[in-house]
């Protein structure tokens, strides 16, 4: 798909947002829930499947473009932009790139129409960061793999009908897709959450659950090598534009109010220091947005540096996110703390992404790891 | 460049350890000796595809086939060869 023709979609999901999601975002969270018929919409739109290629009943964008249909959806709402985040980064590209054709053909197409949604079942009560310690297990029985565990914060968990899950056993780590409707599949809502309220975080329990042999994506024992770590990198990508949409919601929101506010006989965009926070809030939001676009395109390139590059970017927006949205908050003074300015959910959303996808910390380690090779300059012998 | 040396020149750009802690010759298991992590395998099946036109099949991706330059300069030679 030609540029312009893909600058269209994202135009359009601009206003899709701006009209079917921005406006019902706060009640998504009293609700607790993104709602079907929107998620209906979106399907309808193609937006679910926005990477996926045509031959598959997708959209074909290019990750470029892609990443900006995400902030759009994003910067309306991060629940709603969390399925993109699961269903078509996570799954649907570990599925793309790992699945064997059968698959794509029993996989994708539903879940492009929307027919099926789909989650990452990766963390469990007691592994998080250190996601190859899992606990939940498969053994062989015939044709079948009998899985035991319990997964948990599996983001549109709760109402997922395909779940893409890893489980140890005796020939290492193995993704499986696990359908809803298998017995001893069991989901619950975790209500209480700080952030991502409508987004349907659910625990997933495994009992004595019968995936058959073909449900198996990728080979057995590739489970993390592959599939998880094709699955986060996508995730990473997904979640580096989720902070750059947070970042400039919260930019829009700041400079908004500042010019409409004023205190000491002045609209307070006149402050210096009101106008300190901006300048450094554009100017991180601008950088962020740089890094997304350079990974974009290594990631359209399929180049070796992408996936370093994705990692910078996700560390890098979703830190400035954070920053952004405790300075938006702070420009807004006692209204900032309070639910009927967005900028409260912003500065609650903004944590979750330090932390999904691999922590702040994983990634700097990951970073300093590449920084600490690519920028070593020996001293020369005399 | 010769095949081996562009696989050496790949996995030297894809260490976890310093490059002067890293010698290892060409038939060494370069996971088993930490060298590099599991991030490594999926880089290097994305780098044997893009750069030389192979499609890895599930049924490829044991580790073994990528342990040492040895190995994986045989994968690729035996898959060009098909």
């Amino acid at each position: 798909m030609d540029d312009t023709s893909q600058q269209k979609i994202v135009d359009e999901a601009g206003e899709f947002a701006e009209k079917e999601i921005q406006p019902f975002a706060a009640q998504f969270e009293i609700d607790e829930a993104v709602p079907r018929a929107l998620i209906n919409k979106m399907a309808e739109k193609g937006y679910l499947a926005a990477t996926f290629p045509e031959t598959l009943g997708g959209l074909g964008m290019d990750p470029v473009y892609y990443g900006l249909l995400s902030e759009e959806i994003g910067k309306a709402c991060s629940s709603t932009r969390a399925l993109l985040t699961v269903h078509t980064s996570l799954v649907g590209e570990a599925i793309l790139r790992w699945g064997n054709p059968e698959q794509k053909e029993r996989w994708i197409r539903p879940m492009a129409k929307g027919e099926k949604l789909a989650c990452f079942g990766l963390t469990e009560p007691d592994v998080g960061t250190d996601a190859k310690s899992v606990n939940t297990n498969y053994r062989k029985d015939g044709n079948t793999y009998i899985v035991n565990g319990a997964k948990k914060w599996i983001t549109f968990g709760d109402i997922a009908d395909l779940i893409l899950t890893v489980a140890a056993g005796e020939k290492g780590i193995t993704a499986f897709m696990v359908e809803r409707e298998t017995a001893g599949v069991k989901t619950t809502p975790i209500k209480g959450l700080l952030a991502s309220r409508a987004a349907h975080i659910a625990e997933i329990e495994f009992t004595d659950v019968r995936v058959p042999e073909e449900n198996v994506l990728g080979r057995v024992g590739g489970g993390f090598t592959y599939i998880v770590n094709t699955a986060l990198d996508h995730g990473r990508y997904s979640i580096a534009w989720a902070g750059i949409a947070l970042a400039q919601a919260a930019v829009d929101a700041m400079v908004t109010y500042a010019r409409q506010r004023s205190q000491f006989g002045k609209k307070i965009y006149n402050h210096q220091l009101i106008q300190g926070i901006i300048g450094d809030a554009v100017t991180k939001v601008h950088a962020g947005r740089a890094l997304c676009l350079r990974a974009g395109e290594l990631r359209k390139a399929n180049h070796g540096s992408a996936v370093i590059e994705t990692t910078i970017a996700k560390y890098f927006t979703s830190k400035i996110a954070m920053e952004v949205a405790i300075d938006a908050v702070q420009v807004h003074g006692g209204n900032g703390c309070y639910n009927k300015y967005p900028v409260e959910r912003f500065f609650r959303e903004a944590k979750i992404l330090e932390i999904i996808e691999g922590t702040s910390q994983v990634q700097q380690e990951i970073i300093s790891s590449y920084g600490l090779r690519a920028y070593y300059k020996p001293p020369k012998k005399q | 460049m010769e095949l081996k040396e562009k696989i050496r020149k790949f996995i030297e750009g894809n260490l976890v350890v310093f490059e002067d802690e890293a010698e290892f010759g060409d038939s060494d298991n370069i996971f088993e000796m930490g060298f590099v992590n599991s991030l490594f395998a999926m880089k290097l099946v994305n780098y044997i595809e893009e750069d030389f036109g192979i499609e890895v099949a599930n049924d490829d991706l044991e580790i073994s086939n990528f342990s040492s330059v040895d190995r994986i300069t045989a994968f690729i030679a035996e898959k060009q060869s098909a």
